[in-house]
């Protein structure tokens, strides 16, 4: 098979299951095969791109002119490549909780749900290989429209209202500040193409540069850059399959891929670096993973502070982009797979304890622990994962983000990032403690083991042993990022 | 040949047809000579588009008198993608009818609605082919008188005071723009468009040149609802029949636009009216005062065919913003938002029409959870609402990308951001209806209540695939609209 047809295959895998889904809706065993053999031959699929890829081939696909000068187009470099990557392993195992998940709590309206999944992936590996941006904020915003239902799923006022938040501030950042910068990029540059070294230098003065630069990073609200982070927050009341998606498959790790990749190859990150633009995005980013952990502490229901948690991480993933160095660079796209990773398992976790014990806050969970020991043994792998200890993969993205900040001069950063690893410390750690060595108020009656469905603890076993693997073999992650040529 | 008098014929058939259906009185029968009709438009018009684009502008002198004495039609690449738009509309729309007239208006009155609808279509057509200042008039009234017969018809008593508030307004434009053709003849001696132009050189300036100016931009910006000349719209589209609605909302502002395009440009002249007068600058102000004003009163109206009426006023904004920035991106994306706004609010609308034929109400209360009820219908309302929002990857994204670049080649970044900000206005009427369609637990109202025959939902669907097939393939709609853009702001340097 041809690489161009590899990448037109990576989209249509998941948009045909979503095709199918409603067609077999009515048997549901077949209905949740579709999308299990959708996710494997996806996640196939990719793993021969990443062959190519890593042999130094960058697949592309011809593009496809919308208007004069402006093409859809698809180009597999090595940035995209490892998001593809994350985003197609996760769909499996995150398919294998949702099944459990939405099966143990009986939830209503399953076809749908899983055919706004499929939507969802089919955009996001539309976001990783997108040549251009024309191409990267169609996906962008199809992915936006395609979770909207699955926010508002449960349709109840709560729900409502959360959805709105999420619809208004990701579509509002995106139509007023990410669409206007990219058509004055198209009409200071004549193209949108994600190029080696950028497509701005000599094109744009600094003012431009730094305005422009503006309007992408709080343009790509998906990136929940302090201060409109707030539909993440809001958007938890959506089932916790949902939350996996929106945190560690695709929505987050869509923004910060995208700013990642407007960094990379739009500004270009020599140039970016020279003009100085990037000093303010630094405190930026640096400010929000302190306030974000901070208010994580103050958070008593479990799904907030892990939104918030998120938000702080999201953080690492801009504050390497705007350091503008390769070591950086490297640290921060690494950050977003090892966070992906960690997250997911929390998050799991999160959806674990309410399917088999009902609980959403975190002072509810004292004791439970020995009522649900694999859950939170878990949590627990996660939790060390995302502070970044040894032997977890969250430590990885740390310490090139640390390197990187090193290589800035950037001290303040460096201190920024133990402080906040204290954090998470602080607001993560306690959670499983409480639970295996905390009283269960009242009667603690019998404690026989009472974990979620099967599929979810396989989901869940699978992804903390990936924190662990991650750790030991981080090597494919950094030979595919040194791949990248930024000049 | 026949095709030599294709332009005659363009008119001509639709009158007869019209006729015709008078004196059968029967309703299945006079539905099926205006499907006819409908269905043969849209074939000619594309014939002498597919010549035009070929050959050059066609020139037909009515009857053999010769202009500028006789009546001359013209097609160009502007009026034949016009002929095209509202002739394809028509076609469209038709077979819909049939189900939706039966359930809307009263078996003895259904051949006069297909009279007048193709009386209506008629009008339109002769606007947009004729090449004759009061040739125009005659067909502006032949088209608005069976207008205000066809929102009459609506079953809801306020459609006829609605009837009679757009008769007061329209006959104020008509009078307006005969006046200003009245005095163009004074200082030209000429009904001619092209032989107008010619003569206007040596009278620059003049006090009834720039009267005539003033009276014609009036009178058209009555007709085209251009803020604040709309009040008539929104309870006219309110309280028409569900068909009537579509074909207006698709067709009948556009052909006005049209007219305000042919007198800016090929009578007056860019140079005149932009850099001489401060026309731009007065169309501007009020193209953003509809694309907010408008904009902010959809978002309160709980009469779902009530809002998409403000919001057409709001879409209208987005045209003339267009033709205020007169150059060539910004042209090309009023004109071809001309045709993207057709094909998404004529969706809308006959999504609108076949929910009233299922449950008897578009109130926004009826309509909760109706989207479960009938996926498919308002699967076509999200469809359409994002190209109203102007998603990428719909029409409504090619509009708004050529209108956004238009302002930043003027320099004008302010507008660019207003432009989307007035789409986030969008976002939240359109959000609204669709958050109370799918995510509500369903009204009593929409109980047992299925999807609407075929008949109504081919046209449905026919529509909202053109929005996202021009979305992505743009040729035959910005492409002629970027040649007719040309053919206006080239002609008169």
């Amino acid at each position: 098979m041809t690489d161009a047809n590899l990448v037109s295959l990576a989209l249509i895998i998941p948009a045909a299951a979503a095709f199918l889904i409603p067609i077999f809706g009515r048997w549901k065993n077949v209905r949740e095969t579709v999308t299990l053999i959708a996710a494997g031959l996806l996640f196939i699929d990719v793993i021969a791109l990443l062959m190519r890829v890593l042999d130094g081939a960058q697949p592309e696909t011809a593009g496809f002119e919308i208007i004069p000068g402006l093409p859809l187009v698809f180009k597999v470099e090595p940035l995209g490549m490892l998001f593809g990557v994350v985003a197609s392993t996760l769909w499996i195992v995150n398919s294998v909780y949702s099944i459990g998940y939405m099966r143990g709590n009986n939830e209503p309206r399953q076809t749908p749900f899983f055919m706004c999944f499929a939507i969802a992936l089919s955009s996001t590996i539309g976001i990783a290989f997108a040549g251009n941006l024309i191409t990267l904020f169609l996906f962008y915003e199809i992915l936006t429209l395609s979770t909207y239902p699955l926010v508002t799923h449960k349709a109840d006022d709560n729900a409502r209202a959360g959805g709105r938040v999420y619809l208004l501030l990701l579509l509002g950042t995106s139509t007023v500040l990410f669409l206007p910068a990219i058509i004055w990029t198209w009409v200071l540059t004549g193209t949108t193409e994600f190029t080696v070294g950028g497509i701005l230098a000599g094109k744009a003065d600094n003012l431009t540069v730094g305005i422009l630069l503006g309007l992408y990073v709080f343009g790509i609200g998906k990136a929940a850059l302090m201060p409109f982070h707030r539909w993440l927050p809001a958007a938890m009341v959506a089932p916790t399959p949902v939350s996996a998606l929106l945190h560690a498959v695709a929505v987050v790790k869509a923004g910060v891929f995208s700013v990642m990749k407007i960094l990379v190859y739009i500004f270009g990150i020599d140039f970016l670096s020279a003009s100085g633009q990037n000093q303010w995005l630094i405190y930026i980013a640096g400010a929000t993973i302190l306030i974000a952990s901070l208010v994580a502490m103050t958070k008593d229901n479990l799904k907030a502070r892990l939104a918030y948690s998120t938000v702080s991480q999201l953080g690492y993933v801009i504050l390497g982009a705007a350091l503008a160095n390769s070591m950086a660079m490297i640290g921060g796209s690494m950050h977003i797979a090892m966070h992906a990773v960690g997250k997911i398992t929390l998050f799991f976790c999160a959806g674990a304890i309410y399917t088999a014990a009902h609980k959403t806050e975190v002072s509810e969970l004292a004791g439970l622990g020995r009522k649900m020991p694999f859950t939170f043994a878990a949590f627990f792998v996660g939790a060390l994962s995302i502070i970044g200890l040894p032997p977890f993969g969250g430590l990885w993205g740390k310490w090139y983000l640390a390197l990187g900040a090193i290589d800035s001069n950037q001290l303040a950063m460096v201190a920024i990032l133990m402080i906040s690893s204290l954090l998470n410390i602080a607001y993560l750690l306690p959670i499983p403690l409480k639970a295996f060595f905390g009283k269960a108020p009242g009667n603690p009656g019998s404690v026989g083991m009472q974990e979620a469905p099967l599929p979810c603890l396989i989901a869940i076993g699978l992804t903390s042993m990936g924190c662990i693997i991650l750790f030991f073999y981080p090597g494919f992650i950094l030979e595919l990022l040194q791949l990248i040529d930024i000049r | 040949m026949i095709s030599a008098h294709y332009p005659a014929l363009q008119v001509v058939i639709p009158l007869l047809g019209a006729v015709l259906c008078a004196l059968v009185r029967r309703g299945s029968i006079a539905w099926l000579v205006a499907l006819t009709v409908s269905w043969i438009m849209p074939v000619i018009a594309a014939a002498m588009l597919w010549q035009v684009l070929a050959d050059g502008p066609i020139s037909y002198a009515l009857g053999g008198w010769e202009p500028p004495w006789g009546i001359e039609y013209r097609v160009d690449a502007l009026s034949g993608f016009l002929l095209l738009l509202v002739s394809g509309v028509g076609a469209v729309i038709m077979p819909y009818a049939r189900t939706s007239v039966a359930s809307e208006i009263h078996a003895s009155r259904q051949a006069w609605f297909y009279t007048m609808y193709l009386l209506c279509l008629a009008g339109l057509l002769g606007m947009a082919i004729t090449g004759d200042a009061f040739n125009v008039f005659v067909f502006m009234e032949i088209s608005s008188l069976a207008t205000y017969t066809l929102i009459a018809l609506g079953k809801d008593r306020r459609a006829l005071l609605a009837a009679y508030q757009y008769l007061i307004v329209g006959t104020i434009g008509a009078t307006f723009y005969v006046i200003g053709v009245g005095l163009l003849y004074s200082v030209t001696g000429s009904l001619n468009f092209v032989d107008i132009a010619g003569k206007l050189d040596a009278i620059e300036n003049t006090r009834p040149l720039l009267s005539a100016l003033a009276f014609l931009t009036v009178g058209i910006s009555l007709k085209l609802a251009l803020f604040p000349l709309h009040v008539w719209l929104p309870n006219a589209y309110a309280y028409a029949p569900s068909a009537a609605t579509s074909f207006l909302a698709a067709t009948a502002t556009k052909v006005a636009v049209y007219l305000l395009l042919r007198f800016f440009f090929t009578v007056f002249g860019a140079g005149f009216v932009f850099e001489t007068l401060p026309v731009s600058n007065i169309l501007l102000v009020l193209s953003i005062a509809a694309m907010f004003g408008a904009s902010i009163v959809a978002i309160f109206q709980d009469d779902i065919k009530r809002m998409l009426a403000y919001s057409s006023v709001a879409q209208i904004g987005y045209i003339t913003l267009g033709i205020a920035l007169a150059n060539q991106s910004g042209l090309t994306g009023g004109i071809v938002h001309i045709f993207n706004h057709a094909m998404m609010k004529a969706a809308l609308f006959l999504v609108l029409g076949a929910v009233f034929y299922r449950i008897g109400s578009v109130h926004i209360d009826s309509l909760a959870g109706i989207g479960r009820r009938m996926p498919v219908t308002m699967a076509s309302f999200v469809i359409a609402g994002l190209s109203i929002i102007g998603a990428p990857g719909t029409a409504g994204f090619i509009s708004k990308w050529y209108l956004a670049v238009g302002a930043l080649e003027k320099g004008w970044w302010w507008l660019v951001f207003l432009i989307v900000l007035s789409s986030l206005l969008a976002v939240v009427y359109i959000g609204r209806v669709i958050e109370i369609a799918w995510f509500r637990t369903p009204s009593e109202a929409c109980e047992g209540v299925q999807e609407p025959p075929p008949m109504m939902l081919v046209p449905i669907w026919i529509f909202t695939a053109a929005t996202i097939y021009f979305g992505f393939f743009t040729d035959l709609s910005a492409g002629i609209a970027g040649k007719a853009a040309e053919t206006l702001l080239g002609g008169l340097k």
